[in-house]
C-alpha cells in the first residue's frame, strides 16, 4: 500500500494554440504514492470538475505506455524523471511530500497546443507520409520465409522500431530536433533487406519533410536519447546522416 | 432489413468447407477498374481493422476517407497487444494446418462461432504473416534468420508469431505505414481527433457518419458509398479493463440504434493475466500477456489466508491448481478457464495481497532451468513494466495476478461478407462479432483485425459496391440534417444538466454493477438486480451529472460523458443477452450451468445459436433474433482440457 503525500502542481493552462498560456498552482493532497501520474492529474481534475472549472487537458489513452499518446515535461524532463517510462507509467512514488511539479506541454514549433498539455503531433505523420513506409500492396507478399534476415540485423531494426512516436525527444532537445524519431524510423526499415529498393528516396524525403516541418538541428546534445522511454539509441541519428549524405550526392548526380 | 423477412441470412457460401472463400472470392461482383475512384468508402477507426481496411481499399483504387478518435491513427489500442498473432503456417512442423487452427480456434470459441467466417480466417492466416514480414514488421527470428513461434493458450501446437512482448505495435506500425503510403498517394483522407457520433442511413442504406471535431468541437456530416466500422469492443461498460481510455461502445451502439443488430454482447473475455487493482484511483487495468504462461507457472498457498512471503512457502505447500485441474494443458488452458479457476480459488478464500484478489505467476523453476538472460529476452519488456507498476522485482518474486476484461468477442451483428443487416454496413475486427464465438484464443484478435482488413472487406465491399444500386444524395439530404440535429442536441442536454456528480463517478458505479452482475460468473438474480440498477443510474446520469465547458471546443469532459451515456444504454442489452442465454459457454458462465466440478456447461439442444438483438427503444427490451449455427466439419464436444 502506498502512503499518502501532499504536491503543489504548477500547470501550463492553454485555451489553444492561438491563445497566450500561464502557469496555474493547484495544491493536492492524499495522493495514494501506487497512483500513476495521469492518475494523480485525474484526481485534480475531478475536484475541479466538482467546483464547475476547466479541468487540465491533457492527452492519453492506452495508460500501458504503448500508445504515445500522453507525454509532459515534468520539472524540465520529458515524461518525468524515471528513465525509460512513459508519463502514464510514471508512479508519484517518485516523488516526496511536499514536493512542487512543473507541467508543461512538449513544447516545439512543430507542435501546436491544442489545450493545456495536449498538443498536436501531425508533423509525425507528416514525415512517416513522405516515405516511412515499404511500398508493398495487399497481397504482394511473397512467403515470410522467402527472405531469412540474420537475427542480429532484425533484433536492430526492432530496437529502433520500438519507438512509440511520443515526441518526447523534440520536448527534450533544446532546438527541438526530431532527429531520434525520424531517425528511428528510417533505420527500422532501412536496416531491413524489404527496406532497400526504397531507402534513398525513403532517408531524403523523411529528411526534408522534417525540415520543413519546422523541427531544429541536431547539436549532439543527447538530450533525445535519455528522454525516450523507449531508450532508442542516438545510433540511429549518425544511422541516418550517412545514409541520407549518400542519397543526397545520389539525388544531385 | 425489409429485405430479410426470415430472420437472419448468413450468406454462407455453398460448397465444402474449405472452398467456400475460393468459390466465393470467384462469384463476387467486381467493379470494374476506372470505376472504383467513382466509390467512396468511409472507414471509422484506424487499429489493425480499420487501418488494413482502409490503406487496401485506396490501393484498389477507391476513395477513403479514414477516421480515427486519437491524434495519430499510429495511436489506436491494437497497439497495446503483447503476445502475438496466430498463423497456420506450420513452420515448427509440429503438425498445424489450416484446418488446425479452424479446429482450435471453433473449440476454443465453445462452439459458438460461426465454421464459415473461422474456416476463412485460418485460411487467409497464413498470408497475413507473408504480409507483415514485406512491410517491414520485425517478428522475432531464430539464429537462421526464420522466423521464431511461440505456443498460446488453447493450442497444442507453436503458431504464434510474435515482436518481443509489442506484437500489436509492431503489426499496427506495419498497417499504419500502408495507411501513410496511401494517404501520401492521395488515396486516403486522414481525419484524426474525430469521434462518430451517429450513422446516417438513406434509402435503407449506411450512407454516412456525423463525427464531432475534438479539437474545435464542430460537428460535421460525412457522405459515402459504403461505411466501414473498425471501432473495437465495449469492455470499458466495466469501466475497469485492460482497454484504453478511449475504448467505447459509441460508434457500434449508434450503428445499432439505426438498425443494426447486436450480437451476443454477453460474451465478453475476461482475461487470466492482468495485475490486480489495488486502489480506488484505478484508472484502467494492465494486461500481463498470456505468453508468459508458457514459462510462468500459477499458484496460491495450501493454506487459507497464508500471509508468508511467496518466496517462503515451500514447494509442497503451494497449489499448482491449473496444473492439479487440468493436466493436459496445465497453465496453458485457454483465457476463460484460467480467469475462472482464478477466481474460485480467490473466492474460496486462497487468494493472496492486501485484497486477497490476486494469485501468483511464478518464473522461479523457469528461471532455474532456462537462466535469467533466457527470460528476459523472451519477457523483458513485460517483466520491466510489471516491476514500475508494481515496485517489486518479478525476477526475483512472483508476479502478482488477478483476471480483468479484455476483449469483447460480441458486437454488431455480419454476415460472411462482415456486412451488417443494414446494407452497405460493414463492421471488422473486435467490432463485429462472428469468427470467436464465445471465447477468443490468445493471438487471434490481431489475425481477425487484419484478416478482415486486408483480405476481406476490401474484396466484400467492392462486392457490395458493384451491386448496389445507390440513390443520388448529399449532406444536405434529411437523415444528415435529422442525425446532425440529433448529435446537438444531445451534447445541448449533457452541457445543460450541471448536476453535482462526474463523469466518471457515474462510469464507475456502472462499471461495479456490471461486473458483480454480469462479469465472470452471472446467474439470474443478480442479472435482474443488474437491469435495475443500470436503469437507476443512468436516469440520474441525465439528471445529475456536471459536463463542464463548452461545446465549441477540446472538452474531454463532454467526450467522456457521451461515451458513459451510450455505455448506459448498452449495458442493458448485454445483460438482456446475458439472462436470455440460460447455459454456460466460453466466457459466458451461467451459475445455474455447470458440471459437478464446476465447469462451463453449455446447452446445444437451446442455444446453438448466435442472438441478434434489434434496437427497440431506449429502455425497452430489445428483440431477439437468432442465427442458428449449423456445424458441418466440427463435431460438438464438451471442451475439455483435462
Amino acid at each position: 500500500m502506498g502512503k499518502k503525500i501532499t504536491l503543489t502542481l504548477r500547470v501550463w493552462r492553454q485555451q489553444n494554440s492561438q491563445a497566450e498560456g500561464q502557469f496555474a498552482t493547484y495544491k493536492v493532497t492524499d495522493i495514494d504514492t501506487d497512483m500513476s501520474f495521469l492518475e494523480m492529474l485525474d484526481v485534480v481534475n475531478a475536484g475541479i470538475e466538482l467546483q464547475s472549472g476547466d479541468p487540465i487537458a491533457f492527452d492519453h489513452d492506452c495508460r500501458e505506455g504503448i500508445c504515445g499518446m500522453c507525454g509532459a515535461v515534468v520539472n524540465g524532463q520529458a515524461h518525468g524523471p524515471d528513465r525509460g517510462t512513459t508519463l502514464c507509467q510514471l508512479h508519484m512514488r517518485h516523488f516526496s511530500d511536499g514536493d512542487t511539479l512543473v507541467i508543461e506541454p512538449f513544447r516545439s514549433r512543430a507542435f501546436p497546443v491544442v489545450k493545456d498539455i495536449a498538443v498536436d503531433r501531425g508533423a509525425f505523420d507528416r514525415v512517416i507520409q513522405a516515405g516511412g513506409y515499404v511500398s508493398v500492396r495487399t497481397g504482394q507478399a511473397p512467403d515470410a520465409h522467402a527472405v531469412p534476415i540474420a537475427k542480429e540485423a532484425a533484433d536492430k531494426a526492432f530496437d529502433a522500431a520500438a519507438c512509440i512516436g511520443c515526441g518526447a525527444c523534440v520536448a527534450a532537445c533544446p532546438n527541438a530536433s526530431a532527429m531520434l524519431f525520424v531517425s528511428a524510423k528510417v533505420s527500422h526499415l532501412n536496416l531491413l533487406p524489404q527496406g532497400q529498393p526504397q531507402k534513398d528516396s525513403r532517408v531524403f524525403n523523411m529528411v526534408n519533410q522534417m525540415d520543413s516541418e519546422g523541427f531544429g538541428n541536431c547539436s549532439n546534445e543527447y538530450e533525445c536519447e535519455a528522454a525516450c522511454p523507449k531508450e532508442i539509441s542516438v545510433q540511429n541519428i549518425a544511422r541516418m546522416n550517412r545514409q541520407y549524405l549518400k542519397a543526397a550526392i545520389k539525388n544531385e548526380g | 432489413m425489409a429485405t430479410r423477412k426470415t430472420g437472419l441470412n448468413s450468406n454462407i457460401p455453398d460448397g465444402p468447407m474449405a472452398e467456400k472463400w475460393e468459390s466465393h472470392k470467384f462469384n463476387m461482383k467486381l467493379v470494374n477498374p476506372a470505376n472504383k475512384r467513382k466509390f467512396n468508402v468511409i472507414v471509422v477507426g484506424t487499429g489493425l481493422a480499420g487501418g488494413a481496411a482502409a490503406a487496401s481499399m485506396s490501393e484498389l483504387g477507391y476513395n477513403v476517407q479514414s477516421f480515427c478518435i486519437q491524434d495519430s491513427p499510429r495511436r489506436a489500442h491494437s497497439i497495446a497487444a503483447q503476445g502475438g498473432i496466430n498463423a497456420a503456417k506450420n513452420y515448427q512442423n509440429d503438425g498445424d494446418s489450416v484446418h488446425r487452427l479452424f479446429y482450435d480456434t471453433v473449440k476454443g470459441g465453445d462452439y459458438r462461432a460461426r465454421e464459415a467466417n473461422v474456416h476463412r480466417l485460418s485460411e487467409i492466416s497464413r498470408n497475413i504473416i507473408d504480409q507483415c514480414v514485406a512491410q517491414g514488421v520485425p517478428f522475432a527470428r531464430d539464429y537462421g534468420g526464420l522466423l521464431d513461434n511461440r505456443s498460446f493458450g488453447g493450442a497444442q501446437v507453436s503458431r504464434t508469431f510474435y515482436a518481443r512482448g509489442q506484437t500489436g505495435q509492431q503489426l499496427l506500425l506495419g498497417a499504419y505505414s500502408a495507411l501513410m503510403k496511401e494517404v501520401n498517394k492521395g488515396g486516403v483522407t486522414l481525419h484524426t481527433r474525430r469521434e462518430m457520433l451517429d450513422l446516417v442511413v438513406i434509402d435503407g442504406r449506411a450512407r454516412g457518419i456525423i463525427v464531432r471535431n475534438l479539437v474545435t468541437g464542430q460537428v460535421e456530416r460525412h457522405i459515402a458509398d459504403a461505411v466501414c466500422m473498425a471501432t473495437g469492443g465495449y469492455g470499458n461498460v466495466f469501466y475497469l479493463s485492460t482497454n484504453a481510455m478511449a475504448s467505447n461502445v459509441t460508434a457500434t451502439w449508434r450503428c445499432h440504434k439505426r438498425g443494426a443488430y447486436f450480437a451476443n454482447p454477453c460474451f465478453t473475455q475476461i482475461h487470466p493475466t492482468c495485475i490486480p487493482v489495488s486502489g480506488d484511483h484505478q484508472s484502467k487495468l494492465t494486461l500481463m500477456s498470456e505468453s508468459l504462461r508458457n514459462d510462468g507457472r500459477i499458484w496460491v498457498p495450501k493454506k487459507k489466508d497464508d500471509d508468508r512471503h511467496p518466496n517462503d512457502i515451500p514447494e509442497d505447500e503451494r497449489d499448482y491448481y491449473l496444473e492439479r485441474r487440468y493436466p493436459a494443458f496445465g497453465n496453458l488452458v485457454p483465457r476463460d478457464v484460467a480467469s475462472r479457476a482464478a477466481k474460485e480459488r480467490c473466492d474460496a478464500g486462497y487468494g493472496v495481497g492486501q485484497t486477497k484478489k490476486a494469485v501468483y505467476l511464478d518464473f522461479g523453476s523457469a528461471i532455474e532451468r532456462l537462466g535469467k538472460d533466457a527470460i528476459e529476452a523472451k519477457y523483458g519488456n513485460l517483466f520491466h513494466m510489471y516491476q514500475k507498476i508494481m515496485d517489486t522485482n518479478p525476477y526475483t518474486q512472483p508476479m502478482m495476478i488477478y483476471p480483468a476484461v479484455h476483449y469483447t468477442m460480441g458486437g454488431l451483428w455480419v454476415d460472411y461478407n462482415l456486412m451488417s443487416n443494414l446494407p452497405g454496413l460493414f463492421v471488422l475486427g473486435e467490432a463485429n462479432f462472428s469468427d470467436h464465438g464465445a471465447n477468443r484464443l490468445g493471438a487471434s484478435a490481431l489475425m481477425q483485425g487484419l484478416g478482415d482488413g486486408y483480405f476481406v472487406a476490401p474484396l466484400t465491399v467492392g462486392n457490395y459496391l458493384a451491386e448496389a444500386d445507390l440513390v443520388d444524395a448529399d449532406t444536405e439530404d434529411e437523415a444528415f440534417v435529422e442525425a446532425e440535429e440529433g448529435v446537438t442536441g444531445r451534447i445541448e442536454e449533457m452541457l445543460s444538466i450541471k448536476g453535482s456528480r462526474t463523469v466518471d463517478d457515474f462510469h464507475r458505479e456502472l462499471g461495479l454493477v456490471m461486473w458483480d452482475k454480469c462479469g465472470m460468473a452471472r446467474n439470474e438474480r443478480g442479472l435482474k438486480q443488474a437491469l435495475k440498477e443500470v436503469r437507476q443510474i443512468r436516469a440520474e446520469f441525465w439528471e445529475d451529472v456536471n459536463v463542464v465547458g463548452t461545446e465549441g471546443s477540446f472538452n474531454q469532459v463532454l467526450e467522456r460523458a457521451g461515451r458513459v451515456a451510450d455505455f448506459l444504454e448498452f449495458a442493458e442489452c448485454m445483460i438482456y443477452d446475458a439472462a436470455e442465454r440460460k447455459e454456460s459457454c466460453g466466457g459466458h458462465f451461467r451459475e445455474e450451468s455447470q458440471t459437478e466440478e464446476g465447469e462451463a456447461l453449455r446447452d446445444d439442444k437451446n442455444f446453438s445459436f448466435c442472438s441478434a438483438w434489434e434496437f427497440k427503444g431506449v429502455g425497452k427490451k430489445p428483440k431477439l433474433h437468432k442465427e442458428a449455427l449449423k456445424f458441418e466439419v466440427v463435431k460438438l464436444t464438451q471442451r475439455s482440457y483435462k
